[in-house]
């Protein structure tokens, strides 16, 4: 194994840091993915909406509205950016947080909302948490809460277009936890070994709940894990929206050429608790927080437009009372919409209701209610 | 029509099934080349091409999880696991992927994969190459688990069980692999899942059995008819979801109930299957039922055939179930 191949399609030496956005706001030509400023503005306006509904699901929660979040604050650029480069006829495999990346690709609000909320209009008709949702529409796969079980799924689609010879590519989502997964071990030497067209994104975003990356892992960086399976490994910025997008269609394209997959570790940071029953302050110093709010990737793509001319403060204030509005009508939907009829609980687990769970339909049916909601 | 034995009849329906439908993949270990280390899956990668038949690495969750992914695609796959011992790393994949995909989505999505994997003891296999863990996926909601007892249902079983829409879990006898042999016809047929199959009428006792341990329960049963005891015996054929009709229409009628599997008693199916006829038929019942089964021990290797549930075990058992 060289390390050349190693850090494709990064270049450097093994530990550089592939980055594009320069303080002083311009871009540095040897990444720079060649994204208009119209790209730029589509890109940053979903930044901003992950952000805002990010906070805005929080409080729902904190309101007791809805039973949980699992959000992205401060790994926005890595989600978004990475989901920009891939094509509409991939597949993305999310792990949790990355209902800005859906929204982005066509999933539409009040399909989240009603996610969110559990109710009868829910795709996943109330069976999941929130954050939970599915949306085949889009090439979104389900989500499940287990750790890493995605991984080999998406080297699954990816081998079953280069059987059938069709142009589609996967990217799946984890985070610096899911490297210590088994399925993360069986799913990039899956990929190695059959050459397939899987983009492996790993969000180093500093913790596993409360476990910091020292702990998952011995090795200096997660990209250079890529060397064991026989695939380029490339770090790069997460928080600098156009190196993700560089290389993530420089990954992509090396999969669609047929020459195998890419693991990537996009170096960002969890600015929030794991999801809205943790608290980080139990197990972090807060000027580790501070130091990354410098960084903070939805303002250097903001400062980037400001420089060119291409976004006012006045267009900030119409998109964010834009998405407020937006999410508040689709929260009034989806929190007067019933729950799910009890029925529903038995449909799906088989194609057809067998004997003993349209028993069991009946018993629930028939007997009595408990007298209290859940949450 | 010819006289097949169980491995030639589920080769004969991989067959068949592949020959249909472009969709159907065969993955697994050593399944391509060698065509398996029992042979079930010989000449299908000649036959087939390697992209169909695929030899994989040495990693089961990478094999169930790889074969959800391309079910979601719109393939079809046959997944083989070597031996049934070797399937737990894939069972967080079985379990809270393939089993609940369907489910958790909605019905926007559905990962219909078949897992074939042989079973049983009475081999020389020891702790790791003779288990029968049947009931660790009776109890998972979405999975449909079906294990074949003679070559014409093994072959008319596997291609029901690929073109089910739900996911499978094949359980292979590997004990009668070659020693059940039987007339099974050339062409495509199916046996329905779901069908039990009385395979010797009786009066006295009903005996539930399925797997190699089925022609145990007739053994015995023969030997019982020489005392006067007319036992019938039922192939429960599909272990979940369970032909209940065919079932209790026979313990009614007999009033007399004995299961008989290789698995450990604890937790067991046999634990269920009981249950589930004493809540259908307590007032028929005249006399307690009575599991016949192996131990509550890991699978031993040299008293291989002291563990298991042979006829030697299930004649006393019929018997005094008969006469109490």
């Amino acid at each position: 194994m060289s390390s050349a191949q190693s850090r494709r399609p990064g270049e450097g030496p093994p530990d550089a840091v592939v980055s594009v956005l320069r303080d002083d706001g311009t871009l540095d030509p040897a990444h720079d993915p060649g994204l208009s400023d119209e790209d730029v503005r589509t890109l940053y306006r979903a930044l901003v909406q992950t952000r805002q509904l990010d906070e805005r699901f929080v409080q729902l929660q904190r309101q007791g509205r809805i039973g949980f979040h699992v959000g992205s604050l401060g790994e926005e650029a890595a989600i978004l950016g990475s989901a920009w480069a891939m094509r509409k006829n991939d597949w993305l495999f999310p792990c949790y947080r990355e209902f800005g990346a859906a929204l982005m690709r066509g999933l539409p609000l009040q399909t989240l909302c009603d996610n969110m909320f559990g109710n009868a209009n829910d795709t996943v008709k109330g069976r999941q948490m929130p954050c939970h949702y599915t949306c085949r529409a889009v090439g979104w796969a389900s989500i499940s809460s287990p750790v890493g079980t995605q991984i080999t799924h998406a080297v699954g689609t990816a081998w079953a277009a280069k059987i059938r010879r069709e142009d589609s590519a996967s990217l799946v989502y984890f985070g610096d936890g899911a490297t210590s997964s088994s399925d993360f071990h069986s799913g990039l030497n899956f990929a190695g070994v059959f050459r397939l067209p899987v983009v492996f994104l790993c969000r180093n975003n500093g913790w596993a709940i409360s476990v910091p990356v020292e702990r998952q892992s011995a090795t200096r960086t997660f990209a250079e894990k890529a060397v064991a399976y026989g695939i380029p490994g490339v770090r790069v910025d997460g928080n600098d929206l156009f190196a993700v997008v560089s290389v993530t269609q420089k990954a992509l394209e090396r999969g669609i050429r047929g020459e195998g997959p890419t693991l990537i570790e996009a170096i960002t940071y969890r600015m929030g608790g794991h999801s809205t029953s943790d608290d980080p302050n139990r197990y972090r110093e807060t000027e580790a927080v501070e130091a990354w709010a410098g960084r903070d990737p939805i303002e250097r793509v903001r400062r980037y437009l400001e420089t060119r001319g291409a976004w006012s403060d006045a267009e900030q204030a119409r998109l964010t009372a834009d998405i407020d509005q937006r999410f508040r009508d689709a929260v009034a939907i989806a929190e007067k919409t019933p729950l799910p009829a009890l029925e529903t609980m038995f449909e799906d687990v088989y194609a057809k209701v067998p004997w003993h769970l349209a028993e069991q339909r009946a018993e629930l049916v028939a007997g009595p209610r408990p007298g209290v909601s859940h949450g | 029509m010819s006289v097949s034995n169980m491995v030639q009849a589920i080769n004969d329906a991989l067959r068949i099934a592949m020959r249909s439908d472009q969709r159907v993949v065969v993955l697994g270990e050593d399944v391509g080349k060698v065509g398996g280390v029992f042979r079930v899956t010989a000449g299908l990668q000649e036959e087939f091409g390697e992209e169909r038949v695929i030899d994989t690495p040495l990693s089961e969750n990478g094999i169930v999880g790889g074969a959800i992914g391309m079910a979601l695609y719109g393939i079809l796959p046959v997944v083989e696991i070597q031996f049934a011992d070797f399937i737990w790393p894939a069972y967080d994949q079985i379990v809270n992927e393939l089993a609940k995909y369907r489910y958790r989505s909605g019905g926007e999505y559905s990962a219909k994969i078949v897992i074939r994997t042989p079973v049983g003891g009475g081999i020389r296999g020891g702790h790791y190459h003779s288990q029968h863990p049947e009931a660790a996926f009776i109890g998972v909601p979405g999975l449909k688990v079906v294990i074949p007892s003679n070559p014409y249902d093994a072959k008319g079983l596997l291609l029901a069980s690929i073109r089910d829409p739900d996911p499978v879990i094949f359980l292979e006898p590997k004990r009668i692999y070659r020693a059940a042999k039987g007339e099974v016809p050339e062409g495509d047929y199916l046996v329905p899942l779901e069908s039990a199959n009385v395979v010797r009428p009786g009066r006295h006792v009903t005996v539930l059995a399925y797997g190699a341990m089925l022609y145990e329960a007739l053994d015995a049963a023969n030997k019982a008819s020489e005392k006067g005891v007319d036992a019938e015996v039922i192939d429960l054929r599909t272990l979940w979801p369970l032909d209940i009709n065919t079932v209790l229409e026979s313990v009614k009628r007999t009033g007399r109930l004995v299961v008989v599997h290789e698995a450990p008693r604890t937790n067991g199916f046999g634990a269920e299957l009981v249950t589930l006829i004493t809540e259908r038929c307590f007032f028929n019942l005249e006399a307690p039922p009575v599991r016949v089964t192996g131990f509550d021990t890991p699978f031993p290797y040299t008293l291989e055939m002291e563990y298991l549930p042979l006829s030697h075990r299930i004649l006393p058992a019929i018997l005094s179930v008969a006469r109490s």
